[in-house]
């Protein structure tokens, strides 16, 4: 089981690589 | 919430995550979120590949609640593409593994309306509207379905 998520910063390559998923879009005010 | 184990394993399983910080990513935080009207934090969406969101969670959430907005926005997005069978699945594995949540008459709610949907048998909203009669009852959701009784 992975540790943490595995964040991206790029919405526009997740979604054109969503494959049947769906993208969790998170907007964050909180540390990294 | 994604410290947490549980939330990191659901939403690996099932999501694509993107984070976009407020501070740190200023301009594209302003982009997507004039894109998709979202102007405050936390706010999670839940977009099909189509570019449609498809769920909203605005504001934190206790871990279990949390999980149960994940899991009604996958039962949203196949019952979104028609896939009325496996909405029907999903909005009842809303009720039965998040039971205590918001999500759960909503769920029970829309299982309903997809089990309507594949059958075409309006006993399916009776039966729905019968079991808020059990379960919660004080619900908006009930409300709704009472029209079905």
């Amino acid at each position: 089981m992975a540790q943490e998520i595995q964040w991206t910063r790029d919405f526009d390559g997740a979604l054109s690589s969503a494959d049947g998923k769906l993208v969790l879009l998170d907007f964050s005010a909180a540390p990294y | 919430m994604y410290p947490n184990p549980r939330v990191v394993e659901f939403v690996t399983a099932h999501f694509i995550p993107v984070r976009v910080h407020v501070r740190e990513n200023a301009a594209e935080f302003k982009r997507l979120g004039d894109r998709f009207n979202a102007h405050w934090t936390p706010t999670t969406l839940l977009i099909d590949r189509s570019g449609t969101e498809r769920h909203r969670i605005e504001g934190f959430l206790p871990v279990d609640d949390y999980l149960s907005q994940l899991a009604l926005g996958l039962a949203k997005a196949a019952f979104a593409r028609e896939d009325y069978p496996a909405a029907e699945r999903l909005y009842r594995d809303v009720v039965e593994r998040f039971p205590d949540t918001d999500a759960a008459p909503e769920g029970q709610y829309w299982a309903g309306v997809s089990k309507y949907r594949v059958t075409n048998d309006a006993s399916a909203l009776k039966a729905t509207s019968q079991a808020f009669r059990d379960r919660y009852r004080e619900s908006t959701w009930a409300k709704k379905a009472s029209v079905w009784a």
